[in-house]
């Protein structure tokens, strides 16, 4: 039966009767984002100078670990490498934005967060590299696994704040997903359960432009990614996502409103995916160069070195010690890469289980008869 | 603890107790799930967690399946050790990639360094009459992802036991409850002291010699009944009940086949990529100089689960049972 054949009312007299602790919201306007993308650098805007010089050093030591890590895939050394070039503002933002004591909850394409939040450049390519799915423990520097499946880890974020909470510290989880990812259930649902539980979560939307060959008008149709904030009830926020200052400053206002107990916020940044989705693909198949060099143009670090240096922020000295700071990171991640990671393959079964089951031990047993057997092998050869 | 005089209780209640008396010794452990707090879930296994606990700890989430259980993951990130409610079977499908993606294999991922002690409890199986998607054994699914145990209690008492265990492992362990069991009763007091059950542990329910029935959780007591009834043919039925699927106890089902040379696996999951397809080649590979029949499988029929007026014939029986036992008689025969 439809609402129009309910018996006895038109359509115009069906109303849901909601019971009495629930209260609609009748105003949504302030949840909704403003219409442009929010910018800070080229306005008048007062800028914080120690925090913009920090921003911009990270931005250039990110972009060189880019460039590095994607030569390393070059080389053999890395399998995969899906870079951020261009997404930089966003990324480092995301580190900084953060108190010791929060989570950072990346998606694959965010090892650059990881590491402005201070993990070992090495551990964060682990997954990349292909010797182990995660190179850390994720309760050191409160950073979980980098996640290949798509949005899977908003509600991972969602529940770690929740439990936070609940155990009354104050932590704040920030969790990274992309445009692609904002189709995919778990994101709805982990929207939702953040704004149902008013968990201090942030949830950052990089929108670059592509999941992987598919355009973002063929992904949604909402006005826009942060839009979709309104149907939960929480705000939306638009940025310009190669701004690094104006990332900041929403980034950090959505975790200072999550830590009073504001409740989630989600953020879109707009910004764009330089390099092809990882070093396998062709983007000159779905996107042409016009775009791309019109993004260029429109780089975060460029953006925020004009602003910087016009305000008599940044001078050459400064701007040569960043991009040394930057060198050495490459050279020494570039050394350490080199080295072929040891591997013990009997850690095959270290990790499946608290226990090792009868299973895993006989399989265990199996697999190191069949090393000796080898090395046996290899002994009489020699 | 003050023992009280046994008095029939049903499966439901112990593994409400098994929650509570969880709760009670340990903070960290919530329950979430839809329905689970003011109803008491739709089978009531929840019943007053939320008044006695809080709904902090008893908490009635949205309904959305992958939600509660990826927010799950999240909580036991941060020490939390979260007991999900799946309502019915077959309502567990839209977790599944938590479950297969993250669950199962968080401590691998992590090098050991972030384990997820979390349960997740799912009513399975058929026999009560429910429409579709309410009666699914999804046990092979699980089975099939490294990083889980699969429990699966047959009694009161491992209802509760089994329960207290998983909800103490430090492991992700799918807790499936054969809810037409939910109401079956045993002397067995919600007050009386009670023991822990250990997960990966098998148990012979039945001594017999003539063959073994391998079973476990709903097809448990249809396979008591049927050794029972075969006394009168002359059979002497062992009866195995698995308890736990994932770790599997080799040990104690092997010991029993070689003891009695003859078995047949039960259950009402589909035959065909099902779990006694796997349980079938352990014993074969394991026993065969034992063995003086090929190991015979009862199952449900390959189809999805039937609608309920025709369960009936889906399900496998005593009679079906018996009937493969008949079969055993394989050198009698050739």
């Amino acid at each position: 039966m439809t609402v129009q054949e309910l018996p006895g009312a038109g359509a115009a007299a069906y109303r849901p009767t909601p019971p009495p602790a629930w209260r609609p919201r009748t105003d949504p306007a302030p949840l909704l984002p403003d219409p442009e993308p929010y910018r800070v650098l080229g306005t008048e805007a007062p800028l914080d100078r120690a925090l913009m010089l920090r921003l911009y050093a990270e931005l250039v030591r990110g972009r060189r670990y880019n460039a590095q890590a994607t030569a390393l895939t070059k080389q053999g050394r890395l399998a995969v490498y899906p870079s951020s070039t261009g997404q930089e503002a966003c990324e480092v933002a995301a580190a900084l934005v953060l108190q010791e004591q929060d989570w950072l909850f990346p998606s694959y394409r965010d090892t650059l967060a990881a590491v402005a939040r201070g993990l070992d450049p090495v551990q964060a390519l682990t997954l990349l590299r292909g010797d182990w799915h995660t190179g850390y423990d994720p309760h050191e520097h409160r950073i979980a696994p980098l996640c290949t499946p798509l949005a899977t880890q908003l509600p991972h974020a969602v529940g770690l704040a929740h439990a936070a909470r609940l155990k009354g510290d104050d932590v704040v989880a920030l969790a990274m997903v992309g445009d692609g990812g904002t189709s995919e259930g778990d994101f709805h649902e982990a929207l939702n359960f953040a704004a149902v539980w008013q968990a201090p979560v942030v949830f950052l939307v990089q929108n670059n432009g592509f999941a992987i060959s598919v355009p973002l008008a063929k992904q949604t149709a909402a006005p826009s990614l942060a839009h979709k904030a309104v149907g939960y009830g929480m705000p939306g926020r638009l940025v310009d996502g190669n701004d690094a200052a104006a990332v900041h400053e929403v980034l950090a206002d959505a975790v200072a409103r999550a830590r009073r107990g504001g409740g989630p916020t989600l953020i879109e940044a707009v910004t764009y995916r330089i390099e092809a989705h990882t070093n396998a693909d062709d983007a000159t198949r779905y996107r042409v160069d016009a775009e791309v060099e019109a993004w260029r143009d429109h780089d975060p670090i460029q953006l925020l070195e004009a602003e910087l240096t016009s305000r008599g922020f940044l001078d050459d000295s400064a701007k040569e010690a960043a991009a040394e700071a930057a060198e050495t990171m490459a050279a020494a991640l570039r050394e350490r890469m080199n080295a072929d990671a040891e591997l013990d393959p009997m850690d095959l079964f270290a990790h499946v289980y608290a226990e090792k089951t009868a299973q895993l031990r006989e399989q265990e047993a199996q697999l190191r008869a069949e090393l000796a057997a080898h090395q046996d092998e290899d002994e009489g050869e020699r | 603890m003050t023992t009280v005089a046994a008095k029939p209780a049903t499966m439901a209640q112990a593994l409400q107790r098994a929650m509570r008396d969880a709760m009670a010794e340990d903070p960290t452990v919530h329950v979430l799930g839809e329905d689970v707090g003011t109803l008491g879930g739709v089978f009531r296994i929840t019943d007053g967690l939320a008044k006695e606990f809080g709904e902090d700890r008893c908490t009635d989430t949205p309904l959305a399946e992958a939600g509660i259980l990826g927010t799950a993951v999240g909580m036991a990130m941060y020490g939390l050790r979260p007991v999900v409610e799946m309502q019915f079977d077959a309502f567990a499908y839209p977790a599944f990639e938590q479950l297969i993606s993250h669950v199962s294999r968080m401590r691998n991922r992590t090098a050991g360094s972030m384990g997820m002690p979390l349960v997740v409890r799912v009513p399975y199986g058929g026999g009560i009459g429910g429409v579709e998607h309410h009666s699914d054994s999804s046990e092979a699914y699980y089975m099939a992802t490294p990083g889980l145990h699969v429990v699966t209690p047959a009694t009161v008492e491992d209802a509760y036991g089994l329960l207290r265990a998983a909800i103490a492992s430090d492991d992700p362990v799918v807790f499936l409850e054969p809810k037409r069991l939910y109401w079956s009763k045993a002397e067995w007091s919600p007050d009386a002291p009670t023991e822990v059950a250990p997960i990966g542990k098998a148990v012979v329910r039945r001594p017999g010699r003539s063959a073994t029935l391998i079973t476990y959780g709903p097809s448990v007591p249809v396979c008591l009944e049927a050794a029972e009834a075969a006394t009168a043919e002359g059979w002497d039925l062992e009866v195995v009940d698995l308890r736990s699927l994932v770790p599997f106890d080799d040990e104690t089902v092997c010991a029993s086949v070689r003891r009695t040379g003859r078995a047949v696996v039960v259950h009402e999951s589909t035959g065909f990529g099902g779990p006694g397809g796997e349980i079938a080649a352990r014993v074969t590979e394991r026993c065969f100089h034992h063995l003086e029949a090929p190991v015979l499988r009862v199952a449900g029929f390959d189809i999805p689960y039937p609608p309920p007026m025709l369960e009936k014939h889906h399900l496998p029986g005593v009679d079906r049972v018996l009937d493969a036992v008949a079969r055993l008689q394989w050198e009698a025969e050739s």
